[in-house]
């Protein structure tokens, strides 16, 4: 119990902490790549969210309208990306490297606007974590089991999502057509789907789920100006979507686990005589182990949806 | 196929290319302003202008060197942000700077740049260039850089007087001797004011990276720990403490701003204490390269930011009492006998490290529990 409470607990709460936007990144990259969109925006859609959410809840001082910037500005970026990929049928890889580049810029150009070194109103930081003991009316949590529940909102949300994603893609009518749309566009089509029409849909919607994930960073993570808040956490999706084999609920593990294993290799740092280079190694060599094992039992239900990087032409049917 | 990857290329190279062009156009839209002066100051920065931390601390500097000379930054400077120091990109704006915008003074404020301000040095010599953090001179080009070691020393004891649990963490980005030197500095300044206290040194491998610098000062929390202090580009380390309800010391610049209610103090730079002397000698045509400038506290280069209310009480005090000895050179941060954290002696009683020592310190003082492994 002493492990579990003062140990396992306390390092568990950092994983998630670590791993939740990377979660977001992941979820939306899956419900793109449904579609068939391969997006590699994921990182500028998080970094125009985490831009939107700290400007617009560090002068409104609301918390509801920060996180609804911050869906707006990643589902904005997701819209550029589809409108270019699905009306204009550009190809997808150079439109979402284009689209982190553009986030990237756009974020460092509205960050800059303001000269200062500032802090969004701890009000804000504090409704996204109300803390466990005032809402429960118990002292004393500090070092209990209950200890694990005391995560931000945004952590829940993410869970929740991911479970519910889960249903919609595998127990309802609409995700069905949507992995048609995914492995066969014009099987799709010819079964009378709007194919255009769930692209957009999806792709805009996990443009949003980013623009989330970027708000947890800088709204609560970090709630400090911070030009590049997301660094590289998008792109690390970016594979994840592939680790997890384009399946919600293992996005939840996976996020957790190469959250853990990222915070492993610091705190094996003092006590372990391994170089810390290839300490922070470890979350990449066991993702390409994992990689590895699923590839070799690769099923059809594991594999990428057929048609990614596909754009749909009707006339060329 | 063929042609298809090959359109992917070539958009992949406009795109790139574009974004390129963009990047090199800031700063010159300052030109055309005929001032009557003929000190015109190009400098290169490796940050952003406004990135709260290293590059900020630069571009105060010379604002303020140039408005106590009756100058103006808008004027007399112009300058180009986030240039990479580890290629080329420096030479080209520095030739423009000459050229076209008829700079008379170079500053690069990056170690990368040095080798390339010594080649151009040779085609302009009548250019003066100032390098920050390197080692080159040559007749027409310094070297300067700040000791930064005793404002560490001094936020140590901010620390030090502050930990309940006698453990402290050390958020350090790159194995180097600069940040080895910072974190022993720092804990000789705990050591000073708090003998059984522990520093321990956490590695993040990254100048760079929020996220990591934030987990890196959890897993150090989590590890007990209840001040953090950093080395690290951002402020992420800060909210870390913040979070945890519990003390932080900041660098490069005040960081009460990022995490009020943890923040006690931080080392910061006043680069205008090296460059109003340099400037003003260049446009009286007085200057002469050739310098490796390395000063303290003796002429205000480098401080800390004034204690917040999170700091113990008597800790003004002590800072004074050290703050004094640090500026009439009485004592020295790295004066024997200092030991390594293997209990090997490695500066003996009464002698003191040489500054080439502690260019290229390697090792940790006692109370540091951290490794250095290369």
């Amino acid at each position: 119990m002493e492990f579990l409470t003062h140990d396992f607990i306390p390092y568990f709460i950092l994983a998630v902490g670590y791993g939740i936007p990377i979660l977001y990144g992941t979820l939306g990259g899956i419900l793109a790549e449904k579609a068939g969109n391969i997006n590699l925006g994921i990182e500028g859609m998080m970094l125009m969210g985490a831009a939107a959410g700290f400007l617009v809840s560090l002068s409104t001082e609301n918390v509801i309208y920060g996180l609804l910037a911050a869906v707006l500005a990643g589902g904005f970026g997701a819209l550029i990306y589809a409108f270019l990929t699905v009306s204009l049928k550009a190809n997808q890889i150079v439109t979402g490297l284009a689209l982190t580049i553009f986030g990237a810029g756009m974020t460092k150009f509205l960050l800059n606007l303001n000269k200062e070194v500032v802090r969004i109103p701890n009000s804000v930081q504090k409704s996204l974590k109300p803390i466990l003991s005032d809402v429960l009316g118990i002292e004393g949590l500090e070092h209990s089991i209950f200890k694990i529940f005391d995560l931000s909102i945004l952590v829940y949300l993410a869970f929740l999502i991911a479970i519910v994603l889960h249903f919609y893609l595998n127990h309802t009518r609409y995700g069905l057509n949507l992995r048609a749309v995914g492995e066969n566009l014009a099987a799709a089509d010819a079964a009378g789907i709007n194919v255009n029409l769930y692209k957009y849909v999806h792709v805009v919607l996990g443009g949003a789920l980013c623009g989330l994930g970027g708000a947890y960073l800088s709204m609560y993570y970090i709630p400090i100006k911070t030009e590049d808040v997301v660094h590289g956490n998008g792109w690390i999706a970016v594979a994840l979507v592939i680790f997890v084999s384009w399946k919600p609920l293992r996005a939840i593990i996976g996020s957790l686990l190469f959250g853990a294993l990222s915070l492993l290799g610091k705190s094996l740092q003092t006590g372990v005589s391994l170089s810390p280079y290839l300490l922070d190694m470890l979350p990449f060599i066991v993702t390409i182990l994992v990689l590895i094992i699923t590839s070799v039992q690769m099923s059809k239900e594991n594999a990428q949806p057929r048609s990614c990087g596909l754009n749909f032409d009707r006339e060329e049917r | 196929m063929l042609k298809k990857s090959l359109l992917v290329l070539l958009s992949f190279v406009l795109v790139l290319s574009l974004v390129g062009c963009g990047s090199k156009k800031t700063g010159s839209d300052k030109e055309g302003d005929e001032s009557s002066d003929d000190l015109k100051v190009g400098v290169i920065y490796v940050g952003a202008r406004a990135d709260g931390g290293w590059s900020t601390t630069h571009y105060e500097g010379i604002k303020n060197a140039l408005s106590n000379m009756g100058l103006s930054y808008e004027k007399n400077a112009i300058d180009v942000e986030s240039v990479r120091d580890d290629n080329d990109d420096c030479i080209a704006k520095i030739r423009s700077f000459i050229e076209k915008d008829g700079v008379n003074v170079i500053i690069g404020t990056s170690y990368g740049y040095g080798s390339k301000m010594k080649a151009l040095s040779k085609e302009y010599p009548e250019v003066a260039f100032l390098h920050c953090s390197g080692g080159d001179t040559a007749d027409n080009m310094s070297n300067y850089f700040g000791r930064i070691e005793q404002a560490r020393f001094l936020s140590g004891i901010a620390a030090g007087l502050k930990t309940k649990t006698n453990k402290i963490g050390y958020v350090a980005a790159m194995q180097i001797p600069e940040v080895v030197r910072g974190a022993n500095a720092f804990a000789l300044g705990v050591k000073a004011v708090n003998p059984n206290a522990k520093v321990v040194v956490s590695w993040t491998n990254t100048w760079y990276d929020p996220a990591v610098e934030k987990a890196t000062a959890e897993t150090l929390l989590t590890g007990g720990c209840d001040v953090i202090a950093q080395h690290q580009d951002s402020p992420a380390a800060q909210e870390a403490a913040q979070a945890a309800h519990v003390w932080s010391v900041g660098y490069n610049s005040d960081m009460t701003s990022a995490a009020p209610e943890a923040h006690l103090t931080a080392p910061i730079w006043n680069w205008d204490k090296y460059y109003q002397p340099e400037l003003e000698k260049i446009q009286a045509g007085t200057w002469k390269g050739g310098e490796s400038y390395w000063k303290g506290m003796d002429v205000g280069l480098v401080d800390i930011s004034p204690l917040t209310k999170n700091a113990a009480e008597g800790t003004q005090a002590k800072i004074d009492e050290y703050s004094a000895k640090l500026k009439d050179g009485s004592f020295d941060v790295f004066s024997g006998e200092l030991k390594d954290n293997e209990g090997n002696v490695k500066v003996k009683a009464g002698s003191k490290l040489t500054d080439a020592d502690q260019l290229g310190m390697m090792w940790f003082v006692e109370n540091v529990e951290g490794k250095i492994k290369q």
